[in-house]
Order: structure tokens, then C-alpha cells, then sequence
């Protein structure tokens, strides 16, 4: 018999993409839809002085204006996460109103939506919409937005701190341990804002049926259940069983398409009003501007070493910029995503880090592709390899001196960490040493160095990481200010005839579900993959749900499916046993039928299935049906790891960086489906990549964005990069069903700081030590005149 | 305006504004999807289709401009249910995750392939150079394109 898991199977879902017939929101089409433009301001910080909408009002083929002087001025939108002061104050929590009222504090803030019947009639009456502006000057570095006297967000408080935050060891006993290092690596830099840069924009089409008193929102989400309860319990207060999310396909979304947006909430409420289906698709330049970001740390590190070359302790400062309000996850990006990854896969005994998070005139910063774990990924391996540097030694003897040894979490116990957690499994050498041998890295310093006597800049670098995901145990994040609990739901309906559908919560925006979910279901119950559907994406179908990031579909969700699969193949037992006329316990489940045990007895899924819906000879006191619901709440985080490693050539003449090759070894547990692994590290390298060499989100001091199109944020495009060279080692995750750990935001994690690091090598000889990202020409060169 | 234009073999004539663009036109009057928007300055090739046999963004092409001409969006690239080589290499070697950037990447493929039946990675890397993929990191695509020259050569 056919199985699927641990096989490369096209996906299902292709098909329908490469014919052009993908149901992404912007290619609905509503009955009576209308259409919609926002007024947004050029301002990163201003008063509202006075708003005219009056032209547009009465230009033909507007349906309606509103502002925020109108009853959708009272709503916002909520942050779904608290993290105090050290001290105990609460986190200030600025209200996120759906239109601005009174004050401007970020570029590309809305202050109102036109409504017409078509897109274009929509643009040309915001344009008629007069918004005069009081400009105030604005604060977008997140270290100068806590320097005295800094232009204030946000007047209510006294400075522009949201919450501050620590973890790990006590600070003195670090700064001592500190003092009495053989050897300290330092350094400061800007772990630099980038732009997610999905490429379908943001889409949305809000209606209302007076007629059934039900709300749809077509929504180009990572999470419809989650935008349903944060929309109705917190955003609008409107029942929750009267809304209904769908977002079929979506274009990707790396974090971006997780929060609850304000556009999302003010076109539901609109569409309520004018009792007609609404519209609005973002272009690019409002995507740049009204996307949450990624990233921007100012970091302040110090490492301490032995003799040896042991990590002693580290101890870290950093300002880390939240936008104006408070996204969805954004305090926990900083705090519990990012300082929970400190002790890195190295033994160090003594953390601290210590987190300043304000507020800034600029959109929001969340969670992006790694979310916290890139941060501290970058600061753990570019420090790593500086030290090597500093102490003479090679980078890769330098990790191997400091790795956890390895354990597999079920005859050895899980590691405890430094800063709170607990890893599963792990073996970080046997990673590393794939990564050199996939290199060949003896070989490799030769040709350095024989380049470098010929004037060529060769360089490589060596990252080695470890991130937390499968996100989350609901205990475990509740305690650290989640304010939903992380579980997932997976349900499995049995229909008479043996097929099966089943519905999750988790979401696909590119990963694969539709396929891979199905491979594991039709293995675990013995049928083709033909007979299983994976149906997510609407709420009004799936039960609940707490959607697609932190790595957490097939570890979270797909665990769900296994507990409903079980307890199907439970009941189905019972009824195989009525039917074979034997007891449970004789009976064995495989290649889809209840066998009794030593005979050829035996009955199949589908006649059970069908018995269970045709109950006439049926077990006694036995319900009828074959559908389980099942939610997973699972145990720990998964700790998937690896070891990145990068090649470049810097040019002499102009500093241009060359990616000459990029080879990574990933170990994400158990493989389901090893193309579409692949086809996710190679991604999330790209986008690591990125932020190393090209990307980087820019405002000047006036708050305005100078990076906001694709003319001047530079994204990786195909001649920036070469072939990606992957490999794995496995080793199961021993706390969930599949042994899965999860493998979407691996390649961004450990990509940037091999690249840094390789440019960084390519130049030390020049005596180059730092250089600040994206390490653009113009850096590079600059780094090497001095 | 009044124009007239053959669309994946069929004639379709509509009374359209002039500031119309290509891509709008296909998506919101014609009921063409498949043509994706994903940009306002010309930089992500989404919006990628072939205006008389010729590889082009029709965000920034006016709809009024190609009146007369024979288009080829991605709905008109396979032949009933069997895919073009070129759509089959991207679903045989993983060239598409989320799917947004493909059906441009689909139009530039034929046409890198049209006019260089042959190409080397890097010949591949440069056609593709207008063409935006956050999802994949290109190395799937590439493999997709060299799939599909391989079998249109065959
Ligand atoms: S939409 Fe045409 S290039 Fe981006
Ligand atoms: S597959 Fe998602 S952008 Fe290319």
C-alpha cells in the first residue's frame, strides 16, 4: 500500500495557482460591491486641525466619507499581548483608533475612507478630501525616542517607554563575571527595520446581510479565527456568531498578515452603514507605509570569555521600536520571542538582557519571519564570530568549544536554559559539522587565502542557531502576557463512504497544507491521499483556530488532527468489532482495515465508516457518526536548529558583495514532505539574505519614509542569488505526535549573520571588524578606506 | 473609449477610460485574475502577460494602448486540463509557494524561453530579474525553467 509521509508529493493546490485560478480576496467580486480609498496622512507627526470632506461627499458616485468625528472615531484596535514594567507599571497601551482624530503619529495614518462604485472613482474623491495638518516634529529612532526631551507619541505619559523587560541571571552577577573575563567581545549596532514585502498587498471585502443580521469578511489573513475574535470582542463589539472570516488563498505573509488591522474592522463596521459589500485592496506604497515591519533593535552587547575560549557570561542592552501603537504580537517579539533565544546552543551560564521598548512615529514593528529569534540569532553569531576573531581562533572550533552537547530529550532530559525555557532535542555539533563538510571548509580557507595574494576578497561565515516555535503552549504564554491561549484544532469528518475531510485551524498562505496535511492523514488511517480533503480558511467552516505563524502548523495543528484521528480509529474499532463479531483487543488497524489477529478476518474504514452512518447492526449504546473534534495545547515550544554558512566575494574596487554560495544544514524533526522543507529554507534564506545585503526600511528625521517602493527598498531579486545548497539532520521533536518541529522561519534565522560574518572575513585582513547592515556597497566600501 | 483586443484567442471589445491600465482591465472588466497586482512602480512583475508574443507588466501599460493586439494571460497558457511545460516544471520542481508571483513568473518563463530556448542558471537569473518571488528564493523557479527548456527542447 501507498504511503506518504517522509515523500516529496506535488502539491495539490498548484494547479490551481499555475492556471491563474487562485482565489486570492482581490479577485472576489460581491453583488452591489462598492469600493474604497483611504486619506492618509503625509505627516509622521501632526494635529489635526480641521477636516473638509464635503467636496468629496457630493462628487457623483460616492456612496460615503466617514472620519473620525464619526461613530467609527470611538473604536480601535486591540494588542493582543502584555508585557509590564520591571517595575510593575503596567504596559502603556495606547488606544489604535480606526481613523485618526485628533492627532497623526506615523506616515500613512488614516484619517478617512471614501466609499464609491469603483476604484478609481474612490482614489479621485480622497484626493478631494482637505485635511489641514499642524506638523510636529517626530522621534523614529526607538534609542533617540527614550533620550530626554524626545519628541512624545503618545502625550498621556511621561516618556515614550511602552513596558521595559529583562530575563536571565541577575545583572551584577553578570557585569562581575564580566570583570573577571579573560577575553570581552563588544559591540553596538542597529538590527535594522525591514519590510515583510508580501507580494499580494493587503485585501479585504467587508459585507452585510441585514437580512440574516450576518457580517462576511473576505480578509487576506494568516488567522481568520483570531481576526473574528479580536474584530468582535475587542475591535467593533459585535457578536461573534454573527461574523463570518474567509480568506481562501493568500499571498504570502511572513508575519505581515497575522494582526488584526484597522482596515479590517473600519470597512466591517462601514459596510453595516451602507448596507452594501466593501472593497480595499492596498498598493504597494500604503503596504510600505501600513504593514507592520520587522526588527530594529539598537543593540549593546558584551560577551565574556575564557581562557579557553568558554563563553563566561553576556549581557545585553537594547531599545527595540514598537510603532506608534501596539500591534497584535509586537510586545512579545522583543521580550518572550527574542531574549527566550539568549543562550543560543551554547552552554553560557550567565545572561542578562535588558529591554527598553518604546514607542516611535513610525508604523508598527511585529512580528516578521523569525520574530525576535533572527535578533537574537544575529547578536549570538556575529558575537561568536568577532570573539573567534579577537582571540584567534577559528570560528567553527570557537561554537564547537561552546555547544550544548547533544540529547535527545527522551533518555537524556531536555536542556534548561538560562532565560526560561526548556530545549527538546538537539544536536548542534552534528549540524555544524555537516554544514563545514557540505562546504568543504579546509579546502575552503586554502582558496582564501591563495585569492587574498592575488588581490581577491573571499570571505565565509558560520551561523549556527536554534529557534523556538511550534508556538505555543497556552499555560506557559499566558503566564508571559499572551492574551489567547496558543492551542490548535483540528477536526475530522468520516463521511459515510469513507472519505475524509478534514478541517484546520491553521492557515496556508504558501506552505503547503492542502498537500501535506493530507500525506499524514491518509498514512495514519491506511487510504489514498485522494480520499482527504484539508479545508481551512473560513470560519464558518472550521471550528476554531489560532491560525499559521511561529512555525506552529504541523507541530500545533497537525497534532490536532492526530489526537481526532485517534479517537476515529477508537470508535472505528468498536464498530469493527461488532461487525467482525471479535473483541477490541484482537483486533490490529493497518493498510485501512480492522484485522482480527492470526486470521484473514477483517473489515475496511469505509464499510465502517458507513456502518457508522447506517447504524442497523450496530454496538450497543454507541453513537452514530464518525466526526471528532480535538484541540492540541502542546507541551513545550520546538527547538529547531541548524548551521548557515555563507561565501561571498566583496569586490576590491566598488564593495559590491557577491553570494557565491550558501549552504545550509537544518534539522526540523521529522520530515513530512522533504520538497516542501526545502522549498521553505530556501525562502526564508532569501529573505535573510536580504536584510544582510539589500533591504532596509529608512525614515529621515521628519518621520518620513524614503524607502517606501520597490524603486528604493531593494528586495533580493533572482540574479542576487545563488543556487541554495540544504541538507538535514534529523532529530524528533519528542513531545509531539509526528515528532515534528517546524521548519518556516529556519532559513531566515540563520542566514543574516552568515552572511555578515562571511563579509566581515572577507575583510579582516584589512582589519575590518564590524560592518552595519545591509552591508551595501557604500558601507562596504567605506569599512575598507578606513 | 472603444477598444477591441484578442484575449487567450477570444475577441473582446469594451468601451474602457483611458487611465485604465492593461492589468485592471484584465482583472476587473474582463474577469481575468490570473493577472496579479502586486506593485505600483513596475518592480514586481505580477502583472507579467504577452502582448503580441512579447513578455510585458500590464500595470503600466494603458488598456487603450494595446487596442488591436493579441494577449496571452496565465488563463490562457495551458490547454484544458493539461499544463504547458512550463507550468508543469514549476509544479514538478516546487516553483511556487503562495502562488501570487506566478502567474507572472509563468510569462516571463516562456518568454526568457522563447527568445533563448537554451539559457544557462545565469541567463534564467537575469530574465527573471523582473519578476518579485518573497516565497521560494528563485532556486525552485530556476529548476521549473530548466525543467520546462528541457522538455520544449525535447
Ligand atoms: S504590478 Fe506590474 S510590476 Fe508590479
Ligand atoms: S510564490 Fe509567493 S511570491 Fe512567489
Amino acid at each position: 500500500m501507498e504511503t506518504f509521509i517522509g515523500k516529496s508529493i506535488k502539491r495539490r493546490e498548484d494547479d490551481r495557482f499555475l492556471k491563474g485560478a487562485g482565489r486570492y480576496t482581490d479577485d472576489i467580486k460581491l453583488k452591489g460591491m462598492t469600493h474604497s480609498a483611504f486619506v492618509r496622512s503625509p505627516y509622521a507627526h501632526a494635529n489635526i486641525i480641521s477636516i473638509d470632506v464635503s467636496e468629496a461627499q457630493n462628487m457623483e458616485g460616492v456612496v460615503a466619507v466617514f472620519t473620525g468625528n464619526d461613530a467609527c472615531g470611538a473604536f480601535g484596535v486591540p494588542c493582543g499581548w502584555q508585557v509590564d514594567f520591571k517595575n510593575g507599571e503596567t504596559m502603556r497601551e495606547p488606544l489604535h483608533p480606526l481613523l485618526a482624530k485628533d492627532v497623526i503619529r506615523h506616515v500613512g495614518e488614516a484619517v478617512a475612507i471614501v466609499i464609491a462604485e469603483t476604484q478609481e472613482l474612490a482614489r479621485d474623491a480622497a484626493e478631494l478630501v482637505k485635511v489641514k495638518y499642524k506638523g510636529l516634529p517626530a522621534v523614529t529612532d526607538p534609542k533617540k525616542a527614550m533620550e530626554a526631551g524626545a519628541p512624545k507619541v503618545h502625550d498621556q505619559w511621561p516618556d515614550n517607554a511602552a513596558f521595559d523587560w529583562c530575563i536571565g541571571n541577575d545583572r551584577a552577577a553578570v557585569e562581575a563575571a564580566l570583570a573577571n573575563a579573560h577575553h570581552v567581545t563588544e559591540m553596538e549596532y542597529k538590527n535594522h527595520r525591514v519590510a515583510p514585502n508580501a507580494i499580494e498587498p493587503r485585501s479585504y471585502i467587508a459585507s452585510y446581510d441585514v437580512n440574516v443580521d450576518k457580517y462576511t469578511l473576505y480578509t487576506s489573513t494568516q488567522n481568520p479565527h483570531l481576526i473574528r475574535l479580536l474584530l468582535c470582542a475587542f475591535a467593533l463589539g459585535i457578536p461573534e456568531h454573527k461574523v463570518r472570516i474567509v480568506s481562501y488563498d493568500v499571498g504570502g505573509g511572513f508575519g505581515s498578515k497575522i494582526y488584526h488591522y484597522t482596515e479590517e474592522a473600519l470597512l466591517t463596521w462601514a459596510s453595516k452603514e451602507i448596507g452594501r459589500p466593501i472593497k480595499w485592496t492596498s498598493d504597494r506604497s500604503e503596504a510600505f507605509l501600513t504593514d507592520a515591519h520587522g526588527r530594529d533593535h539598537v543593540v549593546h552587547s558584551k560577551m565574556g570569555f575564557d581562557k579557553e575560549g568558554k563563553i563566561v557570561a553576556h549581557l545585553t542592552d537594547e531599545y527595540c521600536a514598537l510603532g506608534a501603537y501596539l500591534s497584535t504580537f509586537a510586545p512579545a517579539v522583543p521580550t518572550y520571542l527574542h531574549g527566550t533565544l539568549f543562550q543560543g546552543v551554547y552552554t553560557t551560564p550567565l545572561i542578562h538582557l535588558n529591554v527598553v521598548a518604546p514607542f516611535t512615529h513610525t508604523v508598527a514593528v511585529d512580528a516578521y519571519r523569525g520574530a525576535g529569534r533572527p535578533e537574537a540569532t544575529y547578536l549570538l553569531e556575529r558575537m561568536l564570530s568577532k570573539a573567534a576573531k579577537e582571540m584567534n581562533m577559528d570560528p567553527a572550533e570557537l561554537r564547537f568549544k561552546n555547544f550544548i552537547p547533544p540529547f535527545d530529550g527522551v533518555t537524556q532530559p531536555g536542556f534548561q536554559t538560562q532565560v526560561a525555557l526548556q530545549y527538546d532535542s538537539g544536536n548542534y555539533e552534528g549540524v555544524l559539522k555537516r554544514g563545514l563538510e557540505m562546504l568543504g571548509y579546509e579546502d575552503f580557507r586554502k582558496e582564501q587565502a591563495e585569492a587574498r595574494k592575488n588581490g581577491k576578497l573571499l570571505g565565509v561565515g558560520i551561523s549556527t542557531y536554534i529557534e523556538g516555535c511550534g508556538i505555543a503552549p497556552s499555560a506557559v504564554v499566558g503566564a508571559l502576557g499572551a492574551r489567547a491561549g496558543l492551542y490548535e484544532v483540528g477536526h475530522v469528518r468520516v463521511q459515510p463512504t469513507g472519505k475524509v475531510s478534514v478541517f484546520t485551524g491553521a492557515h496556508s498562505h504558501g506552505q503547503g497544507h492542502e498537500t501535506v496535511f493530507a500525506q499524514f492523514v491518509a498514512d495514519k488511517l491506511g487510504i489514498a491521499m485522494d480520499d482527504v480533503d484539508i479545508v481551512h480558511g473560513d470560519t464558518d467552516q472550521v471550528a476554531f483556530g489560532m491560525g499559521t505563524y511561529g512555525s506552529r502548523s504541523l507541530s500545533v495543528g497537525g497534532s490536532a488532527i492526530i489526537k481526532s484521528i485517534d479517537k476515529i480509529l477508537e470508535k472505528g474499532a468498536k464498530i469493527a468489532a461488532h461487525k467482525l463479531e471479535a473483541a477490541e483487543e484482537d483486533l490490529v488497524y493497518a493498510e485501512g482495515k480492522w484485522t482480527v489477529k492470526g486470521t484473514d478476518k477483517s473489515i475496511s474504514f469505509g464499510d465502517v465508516s458507513l456502518t457508522a452512518y447506517v447504524p442497523h447492526d450496530y454496538p450497543e449504546g454507541l453513537e452514530p457518526g464518525l466526526d471528532f473534534s480535538s484541540f492540541y495545547d502542546p507541551s513545550n515550544f520546538t527547538y529547531p536548529f541548524g548551521t548557515h554558512i555563507a561565501v561571498v566575494e566583496v569586490c576590491a574596487d566598488t564593495g559590491k558583495v557577491t553570494l557565491q554560495r550558501f549552504v545550509a544544514c537544518d534539522d526540523v524533526g521529522n520530515v513530512m514532505n522533504p520538497m516542501i522543507v526545502d522549498g521553505q529554507i530556501h525562502g526564508g534564506v532569501v529573505q535573510g539574505v536580504g536584510q544582510a545585503l539589500l533591504e532596509e526600511v529608512v525614515y529621515d528625521d521628519e518621520g518620513q519614509m524614503i524607502t517606501g517602493s520597490y524603486m528604493d527598498y531593494a528586495m533580493p531579486r533572482a540574479d542576487d542569488i545563488p543556487m541554495i545548497e540544504t541538507d538535514r539532520t534529523v532529530t524528533p521533536c519528542p513531545h509531539n505526535p509526528l515528532g515534528v518541529k517546524g521548519a518556516g522561519e529556519a532559513g531566515a534565522i540563520g542566514s543574516t549573520p552568515a552572511v555578515v560574518n562571511a563579509v566581515v572575513d572577507a575583510l579582516a585582513h584589512l582589519g575590518v571588524t564590524d560592518i552595519q547592515m545591509p552591508v551595501t556597497p557604500q558601507r562596504v566600501w567605506k569599512a575598507m578606506q578606513n | 473609449m472603444q477598444i477591441t483586443m484578442k484575449i487567450n484567442g477570444q475577441t473582446y471589445s469594451h468601451d474602457v477610460e483611458p487611465r485604465i491600465s492593461l492589468a485592471q482591465y484584465l482583472r476587473e472588466t474582463v474577469d481575468l485574475t490570473g493577472t496579479h497586482i502586486g506593485c505600483d512602480t513596475s518592480g514586481c512583475g505580477a502583472c507579467t502577460v504577452h502582448v503580441d508574443g512579447a513578455a510585458v507588466k500590464s500595470c503600466t501599460l494603458l488598456a487603450v494602448q494595446v487596442n488591436g493586439s493579441e494577449i496571452t494571460t496565465i488563463e490562457g497558457m495551458a490547454n484544458g486540463s493539461e499544463l504547458h511545460p512550463i507550468q508543469e516544471g514549476f509544479k514538478e520542481h516546487h516553483g511556487l509557494q503562495c502562488g501570487f508571483c506566478t502567474p507572472g513568473m509563468v510569462m516571463t518563463a516562456a518568454d526568457i524561453l522563447k527568445n533563448n530556448p537554451n539559457p544557462s542558471e545565469a541567463e534564467i537569473r537575469e530574465g527573471l530579474e523582473g519578476n518579485f518571488c518573497r516565497c521560494t528564493g528563485y532556486h525552485n523557479i530556476v529548476k521549473s525553467i530548466q525543467h520546462a527548456a528541457e522538455k520544449l527542447n525535447a
